[in-house]
């Protein structure tokens, strides 16, 4: 139990499906004997890639887009409370209801309420991060409440008893021959001719998903945007699933994250053109769909928003971190990962994968979360992720933060010194001296006997042994770099009484590259 | 109200002792710089892109366009505002009228062939045409269930880019935009057009006479 001093706590941690149920090392290193999932992902991801490089640059002025778009998300975060206070008021005053919610236990409960109130056991449902983060499906199918997801990707992973790799192909996974096994499985009147032919198979999930629409009475959905001006929502897609969600129930549910709020109505003209182009790699998405509350017979009767905090509180609490709350959920930064790219996203083990999930589910849940402290050393820090971002989240920056977090967090846990600690002791030993550094590099030729023929070294002994677990590092080089600094030197001292100083300065470096 | 108080206070605490964020840059482009045929041709090209339909016709020869793209159809609906004129030319389809009044059942919607409506503005750069639920535009449900779109944007209202369409909308109205008809690109991202909305869009841009 806590002592109330008055004094709200600011640490409520983000719950539900955050977690990574076991070190993104060890996941990573299972996922990457998947050569099917690898293969799949490589296509899919350098094909967004391509798409997307096309559309961007085609708009003179997509940098522009882009500082505004991160400058506007700055301003919605500094000034939070008063957007929040002013969304709610326009929802409400347009026949909307607002429920708030701390975290996804609570967030569960109110949806669930909900659907009871109306009495219905089945409800259709968009693809959303925010209901996939509380784990809202499996929550009402524990109570007997069956939610299908219509999304096409989620119906796949949803029917094979899956979990979504990807945030905005979720099925990236899955090949066709895959999901034409899991229709004729699952489908009640799916076709036992059912080819491969994706056609054949959308069109299998239309004729599902069509008597499901024409006869819910309850829709669940995201939202991509909320404007505060206004009390606009907006979700952005591509198949009408989300169109025959919003527009035919009677009800309709809505779970956004608090972060999702942009100020005004012609802030919807910037972000609608950096979400699509940075997501698909398409000029604009085939659908969207913005409604403000009621509006007489067109569309649902009672509009309900669950807003949700869920560790959004605290990743706001963390300066350096705060920025990764502007995430508009396109998936660019996957689609350029090279991490991401080899191992799929099922080895992040949360809900968001990728660059943005190694930065997003630490900070909702806090760094000292089991295994979720390991996601931030997920990554090359190439940096790709930054360029890629339509509102330019350091993604690279924030990971080191994190891991310096990390590694406060695990000493001040830890009594016995780490191998790491030893091996971080023990450099800055050796480099603060010139003399103690040269001794150990005596110590190289040693180094090349260790490596195999092929010069790289693949296992080491002792401390230094966590680090070969994962990867191979090229054997030492022959001789240091002081040591071949030292005989240029010399070299270039011999040959300076026939030069002059001149040549000298514009002579280029002889060593030889490439070895 | 409890949650709601939590939240606002912990952003409360911690936002506490920054600088407010000022002075937001729009140098994006806000504004296009073609003419009307400019604007017609490069619509066209992106609806086409998206596997939609196009014709581009004189006010004269609407309603001729519009009984062309019909001329499959046995049943279509339309919303009540839309001019009358229009759907004159269908001689072979029953006509069903959808107004707030008497809102046509969505089971009657599901065996109807065709919808027909007008739009409120078009953005060109995007190939985006966006309905906003006035009489001439209907609810939405008149345009997502029908398996076909038929679509009338009158040359006047389009725009080159977003920037441009959003002070010519108003927000309260309920909003469909669409760019090509529906799609998927989720089975090995080969796209697939028509799965749940419409599968056929057929545009007919029409010029000033
Ligand atoms: S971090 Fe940036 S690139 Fe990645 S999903 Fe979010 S908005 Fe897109």
């Amino acid at each position: 139990m806590s002592v109330n001093l008055g004094i709200p706590a600011v640490r409520s941690s983000g719950e539900g499906n955050l977690f990574a149920h076991e070190k993104f090392q060890s996941a990573a290193k299972r996922e990457l004997k998947n050569e099917q999932l690898r293969a799949n992902l490589r296509h899919a991801t350098h094909t967004i890639r391509d798409k997307r490089l096309n559309v961007v640059s085609e708009l003179p002025d997509w940098e522009e887009l882009r500082e505004s778009g991160s400058r506007i998300k700055e301003n919605v975060m500094a000034r939070l409370p008063e957007l929040l206070e002013q969304f709610e008021a326009a929802f409400t005053a347009r026949g909307g209801v607002i429920h708030w919610a701390n975290d996804a236990t609570e967030a569960n409960a109110i949806v669930t309420s909900l659907i009871r109130a109306t009495g219905e056991t089945e409800v259709v449902k968009v693809k959303s991060m925010a209901t996939q983060e509380i784990g809202l499906n499996e929550h009402l199918e524990s109570l007997g409440i069956n939610a299908i997801e219509t999304d096409l990707a989620e119906l796949i992973v949803q029917l094979g008893h899956d979990r979504p790799s990807h945030i905005l192909v979720p099925a990236i996974h899955k090949n066709r021959t895959q999901i034409r096994d899991i229709f004729r499985a699952e489908i009640p009147n799916a076709s036992p001719d059912l080819t491969d032919n994706p056609k054949e198979l959308a069109a299998t999930a239309r004729a599902y998903l069509r008597e499901k629409f024409l006869n819910a009475k309850v829709a669940i959905s995201g939202a991509n945007f909320g404007i505060a001006e206004t009390g606009t929502l907006g979700v952005v897609e591509s198949e009408g699933n989300g169109r025959m969600c919003l527009t035919l129930p009677e009800t309709l549910i809505t779970v956004m994250g608090i972060e999702k709020i942009l100020p005004r109505w012609e802030d919807l003209g910037v972000f609608m053109q950096l979400l699509p182009r940075s997501s698909t790699g398409e000029r604009m998405n085939p659908y969207s769909s913005l409604w403000t509350g009621k509006n007489g017979p067109d569309g649902p009767q009672n509009i309900h928003l669950v807003m949700l905090d869920n560790g959004r509180t605290r990743a706001l609490a963390d300066k350096n971190g705060r920025s990764a709350l502007h995430c508009i959920r396109c998936s660019a930064c996957m689609n350029v990962c090279p991490v991401y790219e080899r191992t799929g996203g099922h080895a992040y083990g949360s809900t968001y994968p990728g660059p943005i999930g190694a930065i997003l589910s630490p900070l909702l849940t806090g760094i000292t979360a089991e295994e979720n402290s390991s996601l931030p050393y997920a990554s090359s820090l190439c940096g790709a992720c930054f360029d890629a971002c339509p509102v330019k989240i350091n993604i690279p920056e924030i990971l080191v933060d994190l891991r310096a977090q990390d590694v406060e967090a695990q000493h001040s846990v830890r009594k016995a010194p780490t191998e790491m600690d030893v091996l971080m002791k023990g450099a800055s030993w050796a480099l603060s001296s010139g003399t103690r550094l040269k001794f150990l590099e005596k110590g190289l030729p040693a180094g090349r006997l260790l490596a195999g023929k092929d010069q790289r070294i693949s296992w080491l002994p002792g401390i230094a042994g966590g680090w070969t677990s994962s990867r191979d590092i090229p054997a030492p080089p022959q001789s240091s770099f002081r040591d071949q600094w030292a005989q240029r030197e010399k070299f270039q001292k011999s040959q300076g009484s026939q030069q002059s100083q001149q040549s000298q300065a514009s002579q280029k470096p002889t060593g030889k590259q490439g070895e | 109200m409890g949650a709601k108080e939590d939240i606002l206070s912990r952003v409360r605490v911690a936002l506490q002792g920054d600088a407010p964020v000022t002075d937001i840059p729009r140098e994006y482009r806000q504004s296009g710089t073609m003419n009307q045929d400019q604007l017609i041709d490069h619509l066209t090209d992106r609806l086409v892109d998206y596997k939609a339909e196009v014709k581009v016709v004189l006010a004269t020869d609407l309603q001729g366009a519009i009984a062309e793209f019909l001329a499959n159809a046995r049943s279509v609906v339309v919303p009540h505002g839309l001019d009358a004129e229009w759907i004159a030319g269908v001689a072979d389809a029953d006509v069903v009228t959808d107004s707030p009044e008497a809102p046509v059942p969505v089971d009657q919607l599901n065996a109807t062939d065709a919808v027909l409506t007008s739009s409120a503005v078009s953005v060109a750069e995007s190939g985006t045409i966006i309905l906003d639920g006035t009489p001439t535009q209907g609810r939405r449900a008149i345009s997502l269930v029908p398996d076909q779109h038929v679509c009338v944007v009158p040359a006047s209202t389009i725009v080159e880019i977003l920037p441009e369409a959003m002070p010519r909308l108003e927000p309260s109205h309920p909003q469909t935009w669409i760019s090509g008809p529906s799609a998927t690109s989720d089975i090995e991202l080969e796209r697939v057009e028509g799965v749940h909305g419409p599968r056929r869009l057929s545009v007919i841009i029409v010029k000033d006479a």
